[in-house]
């Protein structure tokens, strides 16, 4: 069997990028000025602060002829500096640091406000970009960005040029970066930050005399590290290992687990990675040449916007499960209607017909110019016949496409269908559920043939509806006198017993101003609390089913004993209408 | 054959009668249980006081699902989902339909439908008649809504004659108004019979079921049970009496 080939992977550290940005946004160079590739740092000590080597990286035409500049964030205590240029730096500024702290140092410091959001964005495009070098890239926030280069480098003639050709793009966007190439993430994420700036390990390389600041670890677990005289990540793989294992071995958590950081640098223990993939919305559009203020007008919009969709949709194959529109309108706001469907469709008229119940108050004001329609969750649907008859009508519609009707008219939370919960309290035994969420269940037989769960595990629910089982009562036969109503009130309401007989079962009760007299009963059915779940004080339950001298059916139920201890005279609830 | 199907209504083959045209002689047999064919949408009205009415409606769809001449070529059981509409007022009265306690043919069918107003509930009632793969549609409307007049009750019938759904619309706490449901029924709960095994508890339920107005049939009273088929019992001196009472 052929041995993998090792994994490659870079780093790419951008040190300075939301200065960068900043740069970019509010000071471009002027065209033809960007700057020339420099060559490999100079490298300062290991144990350094790292941007000492980068201030070298950036464009050559600022130098300390440029005023201090620090982007500023707000904090609870007043702007906080989160990044400074190099004269910002030069004058004392650092990041972290209050922005009146800075003042005092330099009180000509300029500020501008950070973006870390503005960042983030720019980032993941840069990850796309960064695709370039490798099959998949992913993010390493808030600066960084790894690529997998494994089995790439011989197509820019080894690992040293496409590093070099890395280092002349990055530099030619204007952005400075450190970069390195190393068999895992962990390794080469130290070497960009900890190394000389364009490194490249081999498997046989160790990295023992980097700070152990280079394991990624949270400044708590740093600063106990410092503490215990661990300073590089050599020292710490002379410490017996046991020990270490001990300190740390109620930490889950990789940032602060020196031990599994390590074991992730040297390739031990894998670390997964969340790939960004370039994912592309289906998108129609309409630019109206004249705003349109009616209704019917918008109404024809919204159907070729449909059918444009539809199309698109259909060469995807793929069907749409939620769609925005978007209606923008001369005086400069946006109306966004959104949609969610029961089942993944591209039938034009239906989505047409469902986006019609959403349009209703709209106000056009002066008139609507621009309208589009994105469907950002989509699902694959496989391609299917047209339906040729022309009476369709007349064969009704699906079930998919009648729900989604009444949804959008009803709201979200109308159409939807019970299902059993595995819990002994009536009222807790049904959940409602997603109208199409369980599939058409397939025999009701096999209720009866399923073991019961297991009483221990209280939350344990049943996922789907009518295929497994039904529990405890739920699955109840006629024959085992655990019947249950047909209707359960919202609220069990209380009754008034008139007049009971010794054994404690009402003859007489008044319920909604009338009064019943039970001729028959039977019972009682005790259900006990779940007292996994509920407080200590809540009390039994006594069912009973009755009749009364007309017929009428109830499930009826006495809260309590007389001498639990647990409150008063035990009440009477009416819960269930039975037919 | 009188009684509509849903290709005779379709093509309108045969002009609609009045009301209150007598029915021909031989649509004039009296109605039973089990008949192949019943009407399409159906209304009974009932007390708020008890589950009959929407027990009796279920009970009469069941009966409807049995009696239907099962397709030869189909191996497969009816799965066919089945749809219970109620306004708020429906809900508030009495309550909402409880899974363990349905039919257990019915329970993993059901989907519900919870309707704000009266006009919500009967647009959800029109648009589930449409819908060709549900098996039937039950509704459930408080009390006589101004919405719900002679022309809206038109619509449903002709909806589900169209479309092949049958539809049993439950009135609560309503007046007999004007309607072109084509069975009516007044539905209300009747002492049910001992059970054999224990004579106390109650037993299978039972209905005193009048129809007031039909057009393939003439009206009449029945003590109808609803165990595993319904069932018709001799109509007994004391569930008349108590009938007359209430």
């Amino acid at each position: 069997m052929p041995a993998l080939p090792p994994r490659r992977i870079l780093s790419i550290w951008l040190a300075e990028l939301a200065m960068d940005r900043w740069r970019m946004l509010y000071n471009p160079p002027p065209l033809g000025e960007v700057a020339a590739p420099q060559g490999a740092d100079g490298g300062g000590s290991a144990a350094s602060p790292p941007p000492t080597c980068l201030r070298q990286a950036t464009s050559p035409k600022e130098g300390g002829s440029e005023s201090p500049l620090v982007l500023i964030a707000d904090s609870a205590h007043g702007p906080r500096i989160t990044a400074a240029n190099l004269a910002g730096y030069a004058a004392g500024a650092q990041a972290g640091m209050m922005l009146a702290d800075a003042r005092a140092l330099c009180p000509q410091v300029a500020t501008a406000p950070a973006d870390p959001a503005g960042d983030l964005l720019f980032l993941e495009q840069l990850a796309l970009w960064a695709q370039r070098w490798g099959p998949w890239s992913a993010l390493d926030p808030p600066d960084g960005l790894v690529v997998d280069v494994t089995g790439v480098a011989h197509l820019y003639g080894g690992e040293a040029a496409l590093l070099e050709d890395a280092r002349r793009r990055l530099a030619a966007r204007g952005l400075a970066a450190r970069l390195a190439i190393a068999p895992t993430a962990g390794a080469a994420w130290a070497l960009a930050h900890f190394g000389d700036g364009a490194a490249i390990m081999q498997a046989v390389d160790s990295l023992d005399h980097l700070p152990v600041a280079a394991l990624r670890l949270d400044p708590a677990t740093l600063l106990v590290l410092r503490r215990l005289g661990l300073k590089r990540i050599g020292e710490l793989s002379g410490v017996a290992r046991d020990a270490l294992a001990r300190r740390f071995r109620t930490i889950r958590a990789p940032a602060a687990n020196p031990l599994i950081r390590l074991d992730q640098l040297c390739g031990r223990v894998p670390e997964p990675l969340l790939p960004v993939v370039a994912a592309e919305v289906p998108l129609v559009q309409r630019r109206l040449l004249e705003p349109i203020r009616h209704r019917s007008l918008l109404d024809r919009v919204v159907d070729d916007l449909c059918a444009d969709m539809a199309r698109l949709l259909e060469s995807k194959a793929v069907g749409a499960r939620r769609l925005e529109l978007g209606l923008w309108k001369v005086d400069g706001e946006v109306v966004v209607r959104a949609l969610e469907m029961a089942m993944a469709s591209r039938d034009p008229a239906h989505i047409a017909r469902l986006f019609a119940h959403r349009l209703d108050n709209i106000d056009a004001g002066f008139g609507i110019e621009l309208a589009r329609l994105r469907a950002p969750w989509t699902e694959p649907l496989a391609l299917s016949q047209r339906d040729l008859e022309a009476a369709a009508e007349a064969h009704g519609t699906s079930l998919p496409a009648c729900i989604d009707r009444l949804t959008a008219r009803l709201g979200q939370g109308a159409v939807r269908r019970p299902l059993p919960r595995a819990s002994h309290l009536p009222e807790r035994a049904q959940v409602w559920g997603e109208p199409l969420s369980g599939a058409p269940s397939t025999s009701v037989d096999g209720l009866r043939h399923r073991p019961t769960p297991p009483p221990g595990h209280p939350e344990h629910t049943i996922p789907l509806g009518g295929r497994v089982g039904e529990w405890a009562g739920a699955a109840s036969s006629r024959e085992a006198g655990k019947e249950r109503p047909l209707k359960l009130l919202d609220r069990a309401e209380p009754i008034a017993v008139l007049y009971a007989s010794p054994d404690g079962l009402p003859r007489r009760f008044r319920w909604r101003g009338e009064v019943h007299e039970i001729t028959r009963a039977e019972g009682p059915e005790r259900i006990a609390p779940e007292w996994w779940r509920e407080r200590g004080t809540v009390r039994l339950r006594d069912y009973y089913r009755i009749e009364d001298g007309q017929g009428r059916r109830y499930w009826i139920y006495r809260a309590g004993l007389p001498d639990d201890g647990r409150g008063g005279v035990p009440e009477w609830f009416l819960q269930g209408l039975c037919g | 054959m009188t009684v509509p199907t849903p290709l005779s209504a379709f093509a309108r083959r045969k002009p609609l009668s009045p009301l209150w045209a007598a029915p021909s002689q031989a649509a004039a047999a009296r109605w039973r249980p089990g008949l192949p064919d019943g009407a399409l949408h159906g209304e009974v009205f009932a007390s708020s006081r008890e589950g009959g009415g929407a027990a009796f409606a279920l009970a009469l769809a069941l009966d409807r699902l049995h009696a239907a001449r099962p397709d030869p070529a189909a191996d497969m059981p009816d799965e066919r989902p089945w749809l219970w509409v109620q306004d708020a007022a429906a809900v508030r009265l009495t309550g909402r339909p409880y899974r363990p306690g349905l039919p257990p043919q019915l329970r993993h069918r059901l989907i519900h439908v919870m309707a704000s107003k009266p006009e919500d509930a009967l647009f959800a009632l029109e648009e589930a008649l449409r819908c060709r793969d549900l098996a039937f549609v039950i509704g459930e409307v408080a009390g006589n809504p101004r919405v719900l007049d002679f022309t809206a009750s038109r619509r449903l019938s002709l909806t589900a004659e169209r479309h092949g759904v049958p539809l049993w619309l439950v009135r609560i706490d309503a007046r007999r108004d004007l309607g072109s449901a084509r069975m009516r029924w007044e539905a209300r709960a009747a002492p049910s019979q001992p059970l054999r095994w224990n004579a106390q508890a109650p037993g299978v339920p039972a209905w005193h079921a009048e129809l007031f107005r039909a057009r393939a049939h003439p009206p009449g009273e029945w003590v109808l049970e609803g165990g595993a088929e319904l069932v018709s019992r001799p109509l007994s001196v004391g569930a008349k009496g108590l009938g007359l009472m209430a």
